[in-house]
């Protein structure tokens, strides 16, 4: 198997999966301890509209994917708190509106429109050297925003009314964080595709938080997960002659069944021997 | 006895509703303050303008002295069913996020930051959980986590948003002697559905329905309450409450 990392797409999605493993390690935690799971999703679905756009304009269809991508979250960010609606409705409007515009600009440009399935899919093994450098940047950018702005963070995120309270900048974090959640949606839809990219961002820190009760090691813990999950996929991916993007998935999904099996058993086994000591 | 806050004909509300109703109300360093009132009759809306949370669409609200410290002059305990037990976060962390605002823009916290978390979970008779995470916490424990995250700055005035839900009685007794031993360095509000409970602990009473009626003693009667157009239920008055149960028959043995 060896001989085949001489071809550089190889190399490509050898890279591309280890910077979304980083990416959504890191972000993937953030959303699923705030609970923006759903959000996340629609910000993924939405995200479509632009890859329409970028198609129709003749543009890079991920530039334009991000700019829509950023736009919508922040507008989530923006209408659920300043307005009457729903927090949930909002997404479920902006879900299925980035979808149609999406539609609509495939629809009218005119000729074949090369590699859609690519973004709704996922094909990890077209990343290109340019989506490869924008990964790297967004996980050196990932990394020290987390690691500087660490304790801010979490505090925020864990109650942000009481950070409120102390002047702390609540709204403009929640700004930051959201573009970023964003970017990162948008920069993994390569990988495992539109369809599939929450996956990534949600069941890796599922299963480490099944492990682990603290915010830096889910963290670090996902990251390895997602390694091994995307890995695991892309041999099965090349293995058996399935698309890489589901063979990803359906790896990480079968780890979460073995992880939580095991985690049961181990905790019933620990709940055997308490009981044993206090009989004693 | 010094003025910590006050509040100048405050009118505050939500979408088109005003709640607080030309609020005036003054605080002082050592009040220990019982607000009650209706659902919906604006006690948390107060806390929420006192707080900083919400601004006041009219009137004003001041502070006094010690502006150097302007961050924690108030330590804040929510209502417990606002805070997510899922968070993957230790005792620790939630207890030192109590002193975020001192910690510099990248929110390292210095070692006298631990000392002082360590110090208040001692006060509160917890140096055990620390490195628990909150969701292995009962409703008491976790009670007594958001009050050390709320006093380890030691700030001047403590704001409790119904500490007594979800616990137990022997929690609550506890919760309260330690707020008499608080409330020799820094005033206490706190809001509570029970009033019967609170009474023998609070100097005065607060009651808020719209409008804010201070009654300066913790004596209340239901006349009284009725007058001040708080139309809530006095469940006891006087001594630490208890219950009688009436003596039954047991039928099946």
């Amino acid at each position: 198997m060896l001989e085949i990392l001489q071809y550089s797409f190889i190399t490509n999605s050898l890279l591309a999966a280890f910077f979304a493993s980083i990416t959504c390690g890191i972000v993937g935690t953030y959303i699923v301890t705030r609970r923006m799971v759903f959000l996340s999703g629609g910000i993924t679905h939405a995200s479509f509209g632009g890859i329409g756009m970028g198609y129709f304009f003749g543009l890079n269809p991920i530039f334009s994917a991000a700019v829509f991508a950023i736009l919508s979250a922040l507008g989530v960010e923006f209408l659920s708190k300043r307005t009457e609606i729903r927090e949930d409705s909002v997404i479920g409007i902006l879900w299925s509106f980035g979808m149609a515009i999406g539609i609509i600009f495939i629809f009218i440009t005119p000729g074949y429109v090369p590699n859609l399935m690519t973004y709704l899919f996922g094909s990890i093994l077209t990343v290109s050297g340019l989506d490869v450098w924008l990964m790297l940047a967004l996980s050196v950018i990932l990394i020290l925003f987390f690691t500087f702005f660490y304790r801010l963070i979490l505090f925020v995120a864990y109650d942000q009314n009481y950070a409120r309270t102390h002047k702390i900048a609540v709204d403009l974090l929640n700004y930051i964080l959201i573009s970023l959640v964003a970017l990162t949606i948008v920069l993994n839809i390569k990988v495992v595709g539109i369809i599939l990219v929450i996956s990534l961002l949600t069941i890796p820190q599922s299963i480490a938080n099944l492990f682990s009760k603290n915010f830096r090691n889910i963290i670090l813990l996902s990251i390895v997960i997602s390694l091994v999950g995307v890995l695991t996929g892309l041999i099965f991916s090349y293995k058996i002659n399935i698309p890489s993007g589901a063979a990803i998935i359906f790896s990480l999904v079968i780890f979460f069944g073995l992880a939580k099996a095991t985690q049961m058993i181990l905790s019933r086994s620990i709940l055997k021997t308490k009981i044993q000591k206090i009989l004693e | 006895m010094s003025k910590i806050v006050e509040l100048k004909s405050v009118f505050a509300g939500y979408n088109n509703d005003v709640i607080l109703n030309d609020v005036s109300f003054e605080i002082y360093d050592d009040d220990f303050i019982g607000i009650i009132g209706p659902n919906g009759g604006g006690k948390t809306t107060l806390l929420n303008v006192i707080l900083g949370l919400i601004k006041p669409i009219k009137g004003s609200i001041e502070f006094f002295g010690d502006t150097e410290n302007k961050n924690n002059k108030i330590g804040y305990l929510p209502q417990i069913n606002q805070i997510d037990k899922k968070f993957p976060i230790s005792v620790c962390d939630v207890v030192l996020s109590g002193l975020i605002y001192s910690s510099g823009i990248f929110y390292k916290h210095s070692k006298e930051d631990r000392i002082k978390v360590r110090e208040t979970l001692e006060k509160l008779g917890i140096c055990d959980l620390q490195n628990k995470p909150i969701g292995e916490l009962s409703g008491g424990q976790m009670q007594k986590v958001l009050l050390a995250r709320a006093i380890v700055s030691s700030p001047r005035l403590l704001i409790l948003d119904e500490p007594n839900t979800f616990v137990d009685n022997k929690f609550e007794g506890e919760l309260y002697e330690i707020l008499v031993h608080l409330n020799k360095e820094m005033a206490i509000i706190i809001v509570s559905h029970d009033i019967g409970t609170i009474s023998t602990y609070i100097k005065t009473i607060a009651c808020v329905n719209r409008g804010l009626h201070y009654h300066k003693s913790n004596k209340i009667s239901e006349q009284q309450l009725a007058s001040y157009n708080c139309p809530i239920k006095l469940i006891t008055h006087g001594e630490v409450p208890h219950t009688v149960l009436k003596t039954h028959n047991h039928i099946l043995s």
